[in-house]
């Protein structure tokens, strides 16, 4: 079968993208929870502090 | 600043608040909603992506059998056409929330061209490179200046060109604008792609599935690509979903930074 290198090739390359793609993508999105998540709390903290 | 005003400086001069331009589609324009909705859809996004692109994988790798002309190498085809069609696809969302920008200003179509972009070059680059890989064993060749192949590497430097220049601008709104201006000129790209077969000379074939006609393709090669080209939309759409919530995040945090800021 001559041509499995270049399936392998494809499937590898589209898989490394995806993967890539989805870790990055999660990474961000997890970040950016966190951070709005303590970002609300301490205004929230501050609010209080004003009554 | 609370979730309904995070987005208030993208409202036009002039236009007074409440329900001035469209009111179904500035529903979700509220960024505390989009996020719920959002949150809730994502999951039903995720899964059935990885589940349908996995069973086409593996009824495009082992199930379905080689093509006759072609040998194994058609099992390529099973992620280079969804890869193809999302690069398509993804460009034509790209060009609609630019025109939703430029025409409507709504507030989540600059977040959405900004967050489509990267996926979009993303898939472009992977289309090229899998041609490109499948071109070698059928054609005997890597890569030919073929109207087809060099238009949508044209769609490559578009997707590329638009998410450097949303970014190039230290006023943001520049950019969003301009990045809008580049995606919508960009969209005459894509009717080339589609009919550049038939239009010249081309090395690579005619669409073998179509919106109006019956598909050219025998029926065990094409239930492997209806999965693939299920899942690999969803998980476009899953990805695209997951980077807009964090950047409505980002961008809600950085207003309640400034009204901390400003309030202090």
């Amino acid at each position: 079968m001559t041509d499995l290198p270049y399936i392998i090739g494809s499937y590898v390359l589209v898989a490394a993208g995806a993967v890539g793609l989805a870790i990055f993508t999660s990474l961000r999105l997890g970040r950016a929870k966190a951070r709005l998540q303590a970002v609300d709390k301490r205004a929230e903290s501050r609010r209080e502090g004003l009554q | 600043m609370d979730a309904s005003t995070a987005f208030a400086g993208r409202r036009p001069p002039g236009r007074p608040p409440g329900r001035p331009y469209g009111r179904s589609l500035h529903r979700f324009a509220n960024p505390g909603r989009f996020l719920r909705l959002a949150a809730r859809v994502q999951p039903w996004l995720t899964w059935p992506a990885l589940v349908f692109t996995l069973a086409g994988v593996v009824g495009g790798l082992f199930l379905s059998p080689a093509d006759y002309p072609q040998g194994d190498a058609v099992r390529i085809m099973y992620i280079h056409v969804p890869c193809a069609v999302l690069a398509e696809g993804g460009f034509w969302g790209l060009a609609a929330a630019s025109l939703l920008s430029v025409v409507w200003r709504h507030p989540l179509a600059d977040l959405a061209a900004m967050e489509i972009g990267p996926v979009g070059a993303t898939v472009t680059a992977l289309c090229l490179a899998t041609g490109s890989l499948w071109g070698r064993p059928t054609w005997g060749t890597y890569w030919v200046w073929d109207a087809r192949l060099t238009s949508v590497l044209v769609l490559f430097f578009l997707y590329v060109g638009h998410m450097m220049l949303i970014r190039a601008f230290d006023d943001q709104e520049r950019g969003y604008r301009a990045a809008a201006i580049l995606a919508l000129i960009g969209a005459f790209d894509l009717p080339i792609i589609k009919y550049s077969v038939n239009w010249w000379n081309t090395l690579h074939q005619p669409a073998s599935i179509t919106l109006t006609g019956a598909p050219t393709i025998a029926g065990s090669l094409l239930w492997p690509l209806a999965l693939t080209m299920l899942g690999m939309g969803l998980g476009f759409a899953a990805l695209v979903t997951a980077r807009l919530r964090a950047a409505v995040m980002e961008r809600r945090t950085r207003g309640l930074l400034g009204a901390q800021a400003a309030a202090a």
